[in-house]
């Protein structure tokens, strides 16, 4: 079973007196505890089709399938469980609650699963260690760097070890050490746990840590390429 | 229910998110609060004072009568059980107070004019408990006894008959026989009362005195009981009638004088809508507040819901929000009210509008009352409107697009 399959997906979105195909029968499936990246220059179609994924939009035809079940026909409620339970994000645009530290942000999700107190405290303990943001704990994201935020909502997106996190741009605001630390360490989570990964770029550095490059345009898969064979 | 501890934290964060807003609001509501429970116990202190006084001048709590009294106050409308009798049944029985007496219509005459009256035959001893005045400040001296041959008039009846202690008065009425009936009595106090129109309408004499002068044996006309509380009166109401069967008519106070009975129920219709009124006001603010709390996170609760929140969720945290905002007023403004209200329960001043407010009984010194039900109703009525104002921005927060909010650039 695939942890992801999209199969003729379209999404047209009006702009003015213009139709625009953000998604253009596009057709993928994504193995379990594959490393993809997605990659098309801006305006490509890549938030769309992760909104699509994680249950956050639904497209204008075709069928979205995440662990087999399918989605794009739940109700409101079954997505938002779905995304909750399932799916860690990195957001391109705005990821942190304003008033929680960077700890409560990290522990926003788990909070809402459920999770006891003294579980979250460990595993967002470990994960901001791994992030490199150990002494920030206490910062509220005004109070932060745009790398520092970034990081920060990258640890929410793995904390609760999602089977599968979809990043849109996640490296957008961080400089190339600090991405590399970061791709480094998805990289590492994709080993270890086996965590799916799709994320979405058009940073250059970040594709060749994926195994599997998917490149987009004008809505439509024009290249699938398995880095690991070459 | 683990989710709860979020939201909260998520509320009361976002509620000091600014700062100034929140503490205009909370000035607003505080402020608005003990308008309420200030105007509220202002207005209780006067009722009160203006029921406690009346049924302390005359109904008591309960009454007994003879059932055509109430048509026609003479004395051939007598109770028919006998002094000696009532006081068998209800010497013992428990009441806080009871006397009674023999009530009647009469024209009291001095040298210079003559007045309606109601003369009232008491026995100062039973009467000390029920009564509205304070003894010591008649001036003179009370009757000793009910056999006491004296009179005490009010000293605005005084003034109107033109006649003063030691004079003498002539009491007139009429006998079971419809004859008259008339003595002759030497003034020997003068009483005042929180009113004018009630100094100017008892006159007191002794029980016997009156009994010998009506010719009518140990008879009465009235007995009233007391309680400790006008408010629950039902325990001696019952008390008296399981004491007595049909030849007597036994009633509440209000029942007896409708409309002070009205009164106390319009006070409780007034308070709750003065309560509502002022929330009214508020509400505007506390909504609009609310509105613009909610427009300015459309981003923050998209991410929220985004990230798997139910749209419950944000419904209650906008609504935990605007309760703490209200239960925060809410203190300050019974915190408010009650410093405000305590050192001025010993009395108010108001003689210079209080000739104006007589003719319905009010005192001149008013004496506000804070009643923990009244501040317990005007902060319930505030949170339940509070709540039902708040649903509405919450319920738009809730139906936020998530996709909307983090995609927007
Ligand atoms: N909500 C929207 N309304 C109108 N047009 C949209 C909307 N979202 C995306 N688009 C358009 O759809 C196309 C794809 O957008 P997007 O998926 O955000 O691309 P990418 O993430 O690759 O930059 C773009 O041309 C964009 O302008
Ligand atoms: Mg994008």
């Amino acid at each position: 079973m695939s942890a992801v399959r999209c199969v003729d997906l379209c999404k047209t979105y009006r702009q003015g007196d213009q139709d625009i195909k953000a998604l253009d029968h596009v057709s993928i499936e994504i193995g379990k505890g594959e490393f993809v990246c997605l990659s098309a220059p801006s305006g490509g179609g890549k938030t769309t089709l992760l909104n699509a994924i994680g249950g956050l939009d639904i497209p204008d035809s075709g069928e979205v399938y995440v662990d087999g079940e399918r989605i794009d026909n739940l109700s409101k409620g079954e997505l938002a469980d779905l995304r909750l339970q399932h799916i860690g994000f990195v957001f391109q645009a705005y990821n942190l609650i304003p008033v929680l530290s960077a700890r409560e942000n990290v522990e926003f999700v788990m909070q809402v699963q459920g999770m006891p107190a003294a579980e979250r405290r460990e595993k967002s303990n470990a994960i901001l260690k791994e992030v490199g943001l150990e002494g920030l704990e206490g910062r509220r994201p005004a109070e932060m760097s745009g790398g520092q935020q970034q990081r920060v909502a990258v640890a929410r997106a793995i904390a609760s070890r999602p089977a599968l996190v979809l990043a849109d741009e996640p490296t957008a605001n961080l400089d190339s050490k600090t991405a590399d630390e970061l791709m480094e360490l998805f990289t590492l989570l994709n080993k270890h746990h086996n965590t799916t990964f799709v994320i979405a770029t058009h940073d250059q550095r970040v594709m060749t840590y994926a195994g599997r490059l998917i490149r987009m345009l004008d809505g439509r898969i024009v290249d699938d390429i398995d880095q690991r064979a070459a | 229910m683990r989710i709860f501890g979020v939201l909260f934290r998520l509320a009361w964060r976002n509620l000091w998110r600014n700062h100034r807003r929140t503490i205009i609001m909370l000035g607003a509501i505080g402020v608005g609060v003990w308008a309420m429970i200030f105007m509220t116990a202002l207005t209780r202190g006067m009722v009160d004072q203006m029921i406690t006084d009346s049924i302390g001048v005359l109904p008591g709590h309960v009454q007994m009568h003879h059932p055509d009294y109430q048509d026609d106050p003479s004395i051939a409308n007598r109770i028919s059980i006998s002094d000696a009798d009532l006081k068998d049944k209800f010497d013992d029985a428990g009441f806080e107070a009871w006397a009674s007496r023999v009530r009647v219509p009469a024209i009291i005459t001095s040298e210079r004019e003559s007045r309606g009256v109601t003369l009232l035959g008491v026995d100062p001893a039973a009467e000390s408990e029920i009564s509205f005045f304070d003894y010591e400040g008649v001036e003179g001296r009370f009757l000793d006894d009910a056999a006491d041959k004296g009179i005490v008039i009010g000293e605005e009846l005084a003034d109107t008959l033109e006649t003063e202690i030691g004079k003498r008065v002539v009491l007139m009425s009429q006998d079971p026989d419809n004859e008259i009936a008339d003595r002759g009595f030497r003034i020997v106090g003068l009483y005042s009362a929180s009113t004018k129109a009630v100094e100017e309408a008892y006159a007191f004499i002794g029980k016997t005195t009156a009994q010998k002068m009506l010719h009518i044996d140990d008879a009465t006309t009235e007995v009233v009981f007391l309680g400790d509380d006008y408010r629950n009166v039902e325990p001696i109401y019952d008390a008296v009638t399981s004491a007595v069967d049909d030849s007597v008519s036994v009633r509440r106070w209000y029942e007896i004088d409708t409309y002070l009975g009205t009164m106390m129920n319009v006070m409780d219709g007034f308070v709750l809508v003065w309560v509502v009124v002022i929330f009214m006001a508020l509400s505007f603010g506390l909504v609009n507040t609310l509105v613009m709390a909610v427009f300015e996170r459309v981003r923050e609760i998209g991410l929220m819901l985004a990230l798997g929140m139910k749209p419950g969720s944000i419904l209650g945290q906008i609504i935990i929000e605007s309760m703490l905002l209200m239960t925060l007023g809410l203190a300050a403004g019974n915190f408010l009210a009650w410093a405000t209200v305590t050192p001025l329960e010993s009395g108010i001043d108001v003689s210079i509008v209080s000739e104006g407010m007589e003719m319905w009984g009010a005192a001149s010194v008013l004496y506000p009352k804070l009643y923990a039900s009244d501040m317990i109703l005007a902060s319930g009525v505030v949170l339940l409107l509070g709540f039902l104002a708040s649903l509405s921005p919450a319920w738009r927060a809730s139906r936020y697009e998530p996709v909307e909010a983090i995609t927007k650039v």
